[in-house]
């Protein structure tokens, strides 16, 4: 049996042919039934960066035919318009892929979280549809164990990727958590809907809007479940407010540190945190400067997310090596499955043997108390599994060697275990 | 050899290897930690058993001596620590708590703390309740001046906007400013006490007035403004862990600059 990997990401193929290439749950639900006819094994990640289809069989040149097929179908473009887009990796290199992909290793930035909960629903896909065996079932479920070990492992993940997630974790890093604090948002431009969507995400309490256009801060407040004012209650609010998110499109600044040092006497003391990401900046630089106030511009938070991805870039390195040890354990699985089916065969017939001969001295075994019987039955039980133990353990350890097929042959012929339907029997290419 | 002498060197290790770890921790985020955890606990436990070997062999108040109650207060600051050191927030916390600790417990034992206790001519009870309750106060303010310099420190680097601002794992300034005020608030009650026994025993026995008794009357000045103006005049932030800060260094004052010169 073999494993194929064919598919496509944002290194290889521009938006414009991933949007051709990608699947919904329906879609997949039937290109799983298609590709799984004939008893292959499927399974299809398709996200916003990548679309990729997983198979177990025994013909991959026939495999790898029919997922082309498949995907050409899909996207409506002939074969030779997707074969420059598309790779395919076979094997050892297929599950190394898959658990790179699950450690956010093959993401746009490393170590984004939101891949692994994909390959989850890749392999949820794959089980519903009944089209996981247990090449895929082992496959998937080591890589979001390797997802998982390598964001524990390792901080790929901790840093923020992305401005709006800079900004609240920095307020996170003065408020401890955001949850039942007021944000005061300062015009309603996209970043600010961003980062208050962010903020919202981590459970903030109140969010107030101040607009230089009523209409546009009532329609974000009501979005946003909150409230709107006009831009001359800021002073005002800014006496209740924990985080104040500029982004009006005014040409000068909306805040002064006068206005905000006011507003701090009256706070007695309580620090604000002021995201400003508006061009040119709303708010006054001098800000910072104030007691208990910290102040970040667009500038600021670009350079925090900068810094923050070289260090997810760092922490890929030691990732990497999780990533190759686990992959490493998926190659030892699969060459043992060269030599699992002679295993069973050989100790179904040592089994078989014993209860043949223990049936032939039945009569003579008749006068033993249940207690007796019980320790022939130990005892030949013990002398079959002794005499496999040594045997079993050289054919898994040959098998790690890559010549677990050798064995298996050999162990058949010897034992005359006969041609019983084994698919891994194949030498490994 | 003594078997407290023996469980001072585990101790020492196990503080050692918590401040080298904590130190690489900041290197490399991530990496040391557990080691340094383990290290704290370890060194602890062996300490813990130290003060139960000293205690055993002495027939009366084991940490009555300068060195003695340097012992005491070391274990104490370690202890205290162990209450939050062990989150993840506040293992930077033991990047200023252990060097310290380690230095301290080694001071101790150079000036024999940690061997057999010497005789103390005081009571033993009055001891007991008068430095233990002292010691504990002032391992409370140790924890709180560590705190205040990690706020000041985090502070520094939020209002700095250093790109790599959230490399390092600070608890928030929210957080440190609680607990430093929480930390003074249980310790303040403990060294008033301590000091009310103190002049009840000068009253009662006779004595001088002296600097330590001085320097300790200050501290006590000190923490007991830091909790005044935080709760009534709503300081907070870098103000109080400076006033945090300046109550710590007269506590070093007494600590080591004054009582190795007073013999009880």
């Amino acid at each position: 049996m073999h494993l194929l990997l064919v598919g496509t990401s944002y290194q290889r193929a521009p938006v414009e042919l991933r949007e051709l290439l990608a699947y919904d749950r329906d879609l997949r639900r039937e290109a799983l039934e298609r590709l799984s006819a004939g008893g292959a094994e499927a399974a299809v990640l398709s996200t916003c960066n990548r679309t990729e289809v997983y198979a177990v069989a025994d013909d991959t040149a026939a495999l790898e035919e029919r997922i082309y097929g498949e995907l050409a179908t899909l996207s409506r473009l002939s074969h030779s318009e997707l074969a420059p887009a598309l790779y395919t990796v076979a094997d050892e290199a297929a599950a190394l892929h898959l658990f790179r992909v699950a450690a956010g290793l093959d993401s746009m930035v490393p170590g984004e979280a939101q891949i692994l909960g994909q390959v989850r629903e890749a392999y949820n896909g794959a089980r519903e549809a009944r089209t996981a065996g247990a090449v895929l079932h082992r496959l998937f479920r080591q890589a979001l164990r390797v997802g998982k070990r390598v964001r524990t492992e390792t901080a790929i993940g901790e840093n923020p990727a992305s401005v709006s997630s800079a900004a609240a974790e920095l307020a996170e890093r003065v408020f401890e958590e955001l949850a039942g604090r007021r944000i005061l948002l300062l015009g309603a431009g996209k970043v600010a809907d961003l980062t208050a969507a962010n903020l919202i995400s981590r459970g903030v309490g109140e969010i107030v809007v101040a607009n230089r256009s009523p209409e546009r801060a009532d329609a974000l407040a009501r979005r946003f479940g909150g409230r709107a004012v006009g831009l001359d209650a800021v002073e005002e609010e800014l006496e209740q407010a924990d985080v104040v998110v500029a982004s009006t499109s005014s040409q000068g600044v909306v805040l002064s540190a006068q206005q905000v040092g006011r507003a701090m006497r009256r706070r007695r003391g309580r620090p604000v945190f002021f995201i400003d990401v508006a061009v040119p900046r709303d708010l006054d630089p001098a800000i910072n400067q104030l007691d208990g106030c910290y102040l970040y511009d667009i500038d600021d938070l670009e350079r925090v997310v900068a810094e923050s991805v070289a260090g997810r870039r760092e922490e890929a390195v030691r990732a990497e090596a999780i990533v190759s040890e686990e992959a490493d354990g998926f190659r030892a699985w699969q060459l043992s499955l060269d030599v699992v089916p002679a295993i069973a065969s050989l100790r179904a017939k040592a089994e078989s043997i014993r209860r043949a001969e223990l049936e032939r001295v039945e009569s003579r075994l008749a006068s033993l108390s249940p207690s007796q019987r019980r320790a022939v039955e130990a005892l030949t039980s013990q002398i079959v599994a002794k005499l496999l133990h040594q045997p079993t353990v050289r054919m898994k350890e040959a098998a790690a060697a890559a010549d677990g097929v050798l064995y298996a042959d050999a162990v058949r012929h010897l034992f005359g275990l006969g041609d019983d339907a084994d698919p891994a029997r194949q030498p490994r290419k | 050899m003594e078997v407290s002498l023996l469980l001072f060197w585990p101790a020492l290790a196990g503080y050692a290897e918590a401040a080298v770890a904590y130190a690489g921790d900041t290197v490399r985020p991530g990496r040391l930690v557990r080691a340094a955890t383990w290290g704290v606990r370890l060194g602890w436990l062996a300490q813990t058993a130290l003060l139960v070997a000293q205690a055993a062999d002495a027939d009366g108040f084991p940490w009555g001596t300068w060195a003695g109650s340097l012992n005491l207060f070391v274990w104490m600051c370690v202890g205290a620590y162990l209450i939050w050191g062990c989150r993840a927030p506040f293992r930077l916390l033991g990047l200023a708590v252990m060097p310290l600790a380690a230095a301290l417990l080694t001071l101790a034992w150079a000036a024999g703390g940690v061997g057999e206790p010497a005789r103390s001519e005081f009571g033993d009870l009055f001891l007991a309740f008068h430095v233990g309750l002292i010691l504990a106060s002032f391992a409370g303010f140790t924890l709180a001046a560590a705190l205040a310099l990690l706020y000041l420190v985090q502070e520094r680097r939020l209002k700095r906007r250093s790109a790599g601002v959230l490399r390092l794992r600070f608890p928030s300034l929210q957080t440190l400013d609680t607990l430093t005020v929480r930390t003074i608030a249980f310790s303040l009650p403990a060294l008033t006490v301590g000091i009310g026994i103190g002049f009840a025993r000068l009253g009662s026995e006779g004595g001088a007035f002296d600097a330590i008794m001085a320097v300790t009357l200050l501290a006590w000045v000190v923490y007991a403004a830091f909790l005044v103006l935080r709760w009534e005049a709503g300081w907070r932030g870098r103000r109080t862990a400076y006033l945090a800060l300046a109550g710590f260094l007269l506590v070093v004052l007494v600590r080591l600059v004054l009582t190795p010169f007073v013999h009880f």
